[in-house]
């Protein structure tokens, strides 16, 4: 009988579940992995050297464009580190705000990831439920910035403007009936803060109801339950972080350790898995969003008792008001340049990570004193992640390849950057 | 004693005269060394005890061509972020690379497993070649790309675009068509120009 070698698959770069642009070279032995090559890249738009060459209030919008299913998160990290270089912090309404968002943007990243991540492995259904509260989280994206994804709302020294006070509702169509608007309404008579308490309020049945899909759902279980089970120390040694650290019992949340803005004075915990595998780290997925609930729920409070500033009083980072611009001189000046040649930041570098929905996203940035970044390193937790596909896969069959990718919560954007 | 201090003279300690300079500014730590030792000096600060850097969360190439216009010195640094969990502090290394025309590091892959696809892309964006690495290819540039984009003489637009040709019925490189323009001019302002510095 002839002797069957390995042969070669090309998986992507236009799969279903490749999750985007992954091109991914599987050299199989009957249907199990012997080695995964993926080639990334097909997304590749240089936003670092983009940004050396664009002032530095330019290069945010970038910043939404990476990771294009948590945006806020990224933003979150260019600002802190814009700040940290100019040695100043945001009022604290803002650091508020900011943090509320950014927990808005984990709650909607884990939503499109365990979507996602079930359609992949045969669950429609879990898609349909996820979005449903996606589309109410994005109409507070659209609320506060203007944009349903690439806000472009934090800023250096704050968030661009304060929360509005009316939640945009509903207006009349062909298509909707007066009955139909005035239960979609029916949230939204109140500010931006009512609508998210109430959001909150409710939110955790619905993370009961994905549950009730898939926890103890059995199917879910053969496909994730022992997949990519990866060790604490390996996991170290690869530079995981985030939820596929903690999936393999790190109790490591920069949140915690390493508390920036006011998540110190905020109560959540943090949840962590045992054995490392998928299903694992589903859990702390889970999880992590009844947390991120619970300090949007926090945050809304303090923000509804306290009013104050949202973006620092400094003109040679922030633009001053308008209603000032229009009289005085020096406002005028000050906003001239400010959006012509852009701010100055002192020469020096620093790093800035966030606990990011999908790991430590980090900003390394080197300033010489000009206009621009000199050098801007993104540091992305999928880039990471993804690298360890080979190991993760090998030995398993083909199917759990679609798995591994779906637990990584890969998102081209931030890989390819 | 603040706990950024503690790491530094832990640092100090363990290193003594490895160490080129050791800075601490805006509560960060970053020492250089001498690229032939950094490695050495990499598995020493994981495998000590008091330092434990377990992880190394970032690996990035430098290109200090026009760093404050008046620059002088090596072209190319290699940067690492290392992150021990244990202590839960944070360390950054810089390493010079003596040679600009032929840019050379030795691969920290087998220390820290996750800096395989790092390297790679510096090799691909700077053209730092990392020696002894198990597998250095491109990886982010497209397949047969010439030049190392990420490089400060290498222009924003690139040299070569990508099109469809009408008339062959096919996709076609080509030279860039386009003039690169700079519409916001870096501008670097006197000392304590904005009051800070």
């Amino acid at each position: 009988m002839a002797e069957i070698k390995n042969y070669t698959l090309n998986f992507g770069p236009q799969h279903p579940a490749a999750h985007g642009v992954l091109r991914l070279v599987l050299e199989l032995d009957g249907e199990v992995v012997q080695r995964a090559d993926p080639h990334i890249g097909l997304l590749h738009r240089g936003t670092e050297k983009l940004s050396e060459n664009k002032t530095f209030i330019q290069a945010l919008p970038y910043m939404d464009r990476l990771d294009y299913v948590s945006m806020m998160c990224n933003e979150h990290a260019y600002v802190m580190a814009i700040e940290k270089l100019l040695g100043v912090q945001a009022p604290i309404r803002a650091q508020y705000i900011r943090v509320m968002f950014s927990e808005i943007t984990r709650v909607l990243n884990h939503l499109l990831w365990v979507g996602a991540h079930a359609l992949d492995i045969g669950a429609m259904a879990v898609f349909l439920y996820a979005f449903r509260e996606r589309e109410d989280l994005m109409d507070c994206y659209e609320a506060v910035s203007g944009a349903r994804m690439h806000a472009a709302y934090f800023r250096p020294g704050g968030v661009y403007r304060d929360l509005p006070d009316e939640m945009p509702k509903y207006v009349e169509s062909r298509v909707k009936t007066k009955k139909q608007l005035d239960r979609l309404n029916k949230t939204r008579q109140g500010s931006l803060l009512d609508f998210l308490e109430d959001f909150t309020n409710r939110f955790d049945k619905c993370v009961d109801e994905y549950e009730t899909l898939l926890t103890d759902n059995r199917i879910w279980k053969q496909r994730t339950v022992g997949i990519g089970v990866v060790t604490p120390e390996r996991a170290l040694n690869l530079g995981f972080s985030g939820p596929m650290l903690r999936g393999s019992g790190i109790a490591w949340d920069l949140r915690r350790k390493q508390p920036y803005e006011v998540y110190d004075k905020l109560d959540f915990s943090i949840p962590i898995g045992k054995n490392g595998d998928c299903y694992d780290r589903y859990l702390v997925r889970m999880a992590e969003m009844r947390e991120s609930n619970k300090i949007i729920k926090q945050c809304v409070v303090w923000l509804q008792q306290n009013k104050g500033p949202v973006i620092i009083d400094d003109y040679k980072i922030a633009p001053p008001p308008r209603e000032k611009m229009k009289y005085g001189m020096e406002e005028m000046i000050h906003h001239f340049k400010l959006f012509t040649e852009g701010m100055h930041v002192p020469s020096g570098e620093v790093y800035q990570a966030v606990e990011h929905p999908k790991g430590e996203f980090g900003i390394y940035l080197i300033a010489d004193g000009a206009n621009k970044p000199y050098r801007l390193k993104i540091k992305a937790p999928g880039f990471s992640h993804l690298a360890a596909l080979d190991e993760m896969s090998r030995g398993h069959m083909i199917a759990d390849v679609v798995a591994i990718i779906g637990t990584q919560d890969i998102v081209f954007g931030e890989v390819d950057r | 004693m603040r706990k950024i201090e503690t790491l530094k003279q832990v640092v100090e300690n363990l290193l003594a005269d490895k160490i080129k300079s050791c800075v601490l500014d805006r509560g960060e730590l970053t020492i250089i060394v001498n690229s032939d030792e950094a490695i050495d000096i990499l598995q020493m600060l994981r495998d000590n005890k008091d330092t434990s850097f377990e992880q190394c969360v970032d690996l990035c190439g430098v290109d200090y061509l026009d760093y404050h216009n008046d620059y002088e010195g090596p072209r190319f640094a290699v940067v690492y972020h290392l992150l021990s969990i244990k202590h839960n502090w944070r360390l950054r290394v810089r390493a010079f690379l003596p040679n600009d025309d032929f840019p050379m590091m030795g691969s920290a892959v087998r220390l820290y497993n996750g800096l395989d696809w790092f390297e790679r892309e510096a090799f691909d964006l700077y053209g730092i070649v990392f020696e002894n690495h198990p597998d250095l290819r491109r990886l982010l540039t497209d397949y047969g790309f010439i030049g190392h984009p990420f490089r400060k003489d290498f222009p924003l637009s690139g040299y070569m675009e990508m099109k469809y040709d009408e008339r062959q019925k096919r996709v076609i490189y080509q030279a860039v068509t386009i003039e690169p323009r700079e519409i916001t001019p870096r501008v670097i302002r006197e000392e304590n120009y904005s009051g800070r510095n």
